[in-house]
Parts: structure tokens; C-alpha cells; sequence
């Protein structure tokens, strides 16, 4: 195994587009170093992108957005008070991934690229409305990371690309956002099922919202009916009901060890209420 | 295969060692430098026995590649007792019997250090939080708990 340290992503694209064999992209390796452990996959060449400047960095963009390094871990996320305060229910999902030790190491874009439809922090940036920069030989372009997820351990990147950045849009006003997830124990677990919820207020009615499931479908959805189950109400009774409907409607789970499909169906509706509660909550305080 | 040289800082020590770029940071630590006190439980990330502190994160070395630790710092549970005086966390682990076979003790007390240095206080949840990535196959965890709180106590000046 050839282990390269580019400098650029530019470099990153060009080394594996020169490789003939496996290669891998690594960031915090807590996905890649098992995948070789197990022998799942053995890389040729092994392209670790930390020497690549600002992958580390969490800046504020112009607009007032978020652009976040690949390498940035989970820890360093939670203690970002400003990226917290603005997008709790994205760094809330990313500190649900592993224990302390591998939050110490695991990315965002590593969660995503895994391509788990289980993948607790994906939900969080689908709600949010997250892009991904994605770089290859030909120039980069930004791509929803909604569109990125092909299926499970499947993404819609071709070889040789790599996403090089992620970015959060501008919070605004009177948003709030959060992820649950629901796992039989209280820590260190695959979500059965996970959802996100993102949503503005105008007065006490949701002007807009954004609902994902995760764990529920071959990747992660975006479920257009639970968002427009809330919106232009005040979360009342009946909207959560709505809301609980339309996500049930949206789950097509499969049946394992960790819950059978009508389970995840159900757990759907009832996760789907308390996220939106939370982020509801959130979002009437963000506007105090 | 080629070996890479490899520069870092283990326990304030600048060490060299040439690494197979799949080699993970704890095979090198046990075998190119003979630090065998971290321990590979699962090889996976799952069981925590190889904590250890990489550029001052808790990391599990068997999900770094040795490699990676070029220009990093390192630092693991040889480097916790000042000579022949033990860590307040490594006395009261005795005091508590928070240890019956020893496999894990050397990833819990680094990750219970972690912890500690960021937080002086925890409460226990905050405590049984942390170290869920430690598992434990002997104890049953209270005592382990119950040692990291005491030593907390003392470290604060409040036992």
C-alpha cells in the first residue's frame, strides 16, 4: 500500500486518478482502518488529505453560513460554541457517532461517504439544507448532500472524486433545528431509526421546515409531506399528527436485528413529533 | 513494501521509528517502541483498551495509522505516574479495586484523565458517558466509576 500526504485537493484528485487499483481517501480513518482490518478493502494507494490546508478549520462564510474541513472530528464541532448555537441538531447528530474515543477522529464527510443509511449525522445536514463541495479532476462543483447517499455503503461519487469541503447556509432568524435518534440502549448504538427536523418561525407559525428520517429507507430521505404537515401551523395537535402520518407514509424499512419494519414504521411518527417539538422549542428561543 | 520514517513526540520523548504505512499507531507504539502498555482489545474501535492521547484528543491507536503520528504528539499510560509516584487516578483504581484482569485499566485511566483534564467535576453520568467506549469485562464498571469520581474529589482539593 502506497500511503500519500498531498498538499492540495487538486494533488488528492490527480494521485487517484492515477492509480490503477483500490483506492481510499482518508480523513479520521475510523471507517477505512476497520474496512482494511477486516480485510473488506485493501487499499493500493491510501490518500490521507490532513496535510491539505484549512481541512481542519470550522470558518464563517461571508453570508453567515458554515464551511467546515473534511478532517474537522465530531469533538471539535461540540466545542464550537458559535457552529453549536447556530446548528445544534447538526452537531448533536454528529455526537451521537461511536464513543469519545472515535468522535476524537470521526468527520462529518467520513459519516456521509460511509454511506450507512443509519448515519446519525446525515440526517442533521439534510434538514439543514448542507452542501458538499465534490472535487475532481475536471474542477469542483457543490452538490446537496441530500443527492450524495446512492445506497447502503453506495455514494454518487464517481472514482476520483472526493468531496473537499461542506457547507452550512446562514442560520437567520428564528430557526432551530435537532436530531434524535432511537436506539434500545442509551449510548454507543446504530440508530433504528433517526430524524432530523429544521424549521423557521414567523410569530409562532412555522414559515418553513425541512423533516429527514434516516435508518428508515436505502439512504437517508428527505420527507417533503412531514414538512409540509407543519408548516403555516403553530405545531398544534393536529400538525403533529399530520407530521406522524406523513412520516410513517415515507418509511420503507427493511426488518433486522435491531428492529422489524413495522417497529421502524411506527417509531417513524413518534420521533418525528419530538424532533419537531425540540426544534420548535429551539427556535422560539433563538428568537427571544 | 517500503518503510516510512516516522518523527513524534511519545510521552515528551522525540522518537523515531520506521512504520509499514499499514501499521497502526499501536502496533508501533507495542512493537517498534516497545510501549506495550496500550492493548489491543478489538482492533476496531469498539473496546477502547488502546486509548491514548493523540496531539491532546483521545483517540483510539488502533484506528491511527503509525504514519499519521509524524510531527504529532503521543501520549499514553506510561507516561501518567511521575516515576514511582502513580497518577491520583492510578492510586485510587488500586484503592477501589477498579481493576480485577488489567487488560482494560491502561485505556481507562488515559480516557479517564481526558476527561478529568477538561472537566474537574464530572457528574457520574457525564463520567459513565465518557468512558462508554471502555469496555470492561470484569468489574462491572461501578467501582471503575466510583474511582474516577474519588479521584476527581482529590484532585480538586474537595476529598
Amino acid at each position: 500500500m502506497h500511503y500519500h500526504t498531498p498538499a492540495t485537493f487538486e494533488d488528492a484528485v490527480k494521485i487517484a486518478a492515477a492509480c490503477g487499483g483500490v483506492t481510499r481517501f482518508l480523513a479520521g480513518g475510523t471507517d477505512v482502518l476497520v474496512q482494511m482490518r477486516a480485510g473488506a478493502v485493501i487499499p493500493d494507494d491510501l490518500i490521507d488529505l490532513k496535510h491539505i490546508p484549512g481541512v481542519r478549520d470550522i470558518t464563517r462564510t461571508p453570508e453567515g453560513g458554515w464551511r467546515i474541513g473534511i478532517a474537522v472530528a465530531g469533538a471539535e464541532l461540540g466545542a464550537h460554541d458559535a457552529l453549536c448555537r447556530d446548528w445544534p441538531g447538526v452537531v448533536e447528530g454528529m455526537e451521537l457517532v461511536g464513543s469519545t474515543q472515535v468522535q476524537g477522529r470521526a468527520t462529518l464527510v467520513g459519516n456521509l461517504c460511509n454511506g450507512s443509511p443509519a448515519a446519525d449525522s446525515v440526517p442533521g445536514l439534510v434538514a439543514a439544507g448542507a452542501t458538499v463541495t465534490v472535487t475532481g479532476v475536471n474542477g469542483s462543483r457543490e452538490v446537496p448532500v441530500a443527492e450524495i447517499p446512492a445506497g447502503p455503503g453506495r455514494t454518487v461519487l464517481q472514482p476520483g472524486e472526493v468531496i473537499s469541503a461542506i457547507s452550512l447556509p446562514p442560520r437567520g432568524e428564528n430557526g432551530g433545528d435537532a436530531y434524535l435518534r432511537f436506539i434500545p440502549r442509551t449510548e454507543m448504538d446504530i440508530a433504528v431509526v433517526g430524524c432530523a427536523v429544521n424549521l423557521r418561525l414567523d410569530g409562532d407559525t412555522i414559515s418553513e421546515a425541512r423533516v429527514a428520517l434516516g435508518a428508515v429507507a436505502p439512504t437517508v430521505i428527505t420527507v417533503q409531506a412531514a414538512a409540509d404537515a407543519i408548516i403555516g401551523t403553530t405545531l398544534d395537535d393536529a400538525a403533529l399528527e399530520a407530521l406522524a402520518d406523513a412520516a410513517r407514509a415515507a418509511a420503507t424499512p427493511i426488518s433486522d436485528k435491531r428492529g422489524t419494519a413495522e417497529f421502524r414504521t411506527h417509531v417513524s411518527g413518534v420521533m418525528a413529533q419530538r424532533v419537531a417539538r425540540l426544534a420548535y422549542t429551539r427556535a422560539k428561543g433563538a428568537g427571544k | 513494501m517500503s518503510k516510512i520514517h516516522v518523527t513524534t513526540t511519545v510521552n515528551g520523548d522525540t522518537v523515531e521509528f520506521l512504520a509499514d504505512p499499514r501499521e497502526t499507531l499501536l502496533d508501533c507504539l507495542r512493537d517498534r517502541l516497545g510501549l506495550t502498555g496500550s492493548k489491543e482489545g478489538c482492533g476496531t474501535g469498539d473496546c477502547g483498551a488502546c486509548s491514548v492521547m493523540l496531539d491532546g484528543r483521545l483517540v483510539s491507536s488502533c484506528l491511527v495509522l503509525g504514519v499519521e503520528a509524524e510531527g504529532k504528539t503521543v501520549d499514553t499510560i506510561e507516561g501518567m505516574a511521575r516515576g514511582d509516584d502513580l497518577h491520583p487516578l492510578q492510586r485510587k483504581f488500586i484503592e477501589h479495586a477498579a481493576l480485577q484482569c488489567g487488560f482494560c485499566t491502561p485505556g481507562i485511566l488515559v480516557a479517564a484523565k481526558a476527561l478529568l483534564d477538561q472537566n474537574p467535576d464530572p457528574s457520574e453520568s457525564e463520567v459513565r458517558y465518557w468512558l462508554a467506549g471502555n469496555l470492561c469485562r470484569c468489574t462491572g464498571y461501578d467501582k471503575i466509576v466510583n474511582a474516577v469520581m474519588d479521584a476527581a474529589a482529590e484532585m480538586r482539593g474537595a476529598a
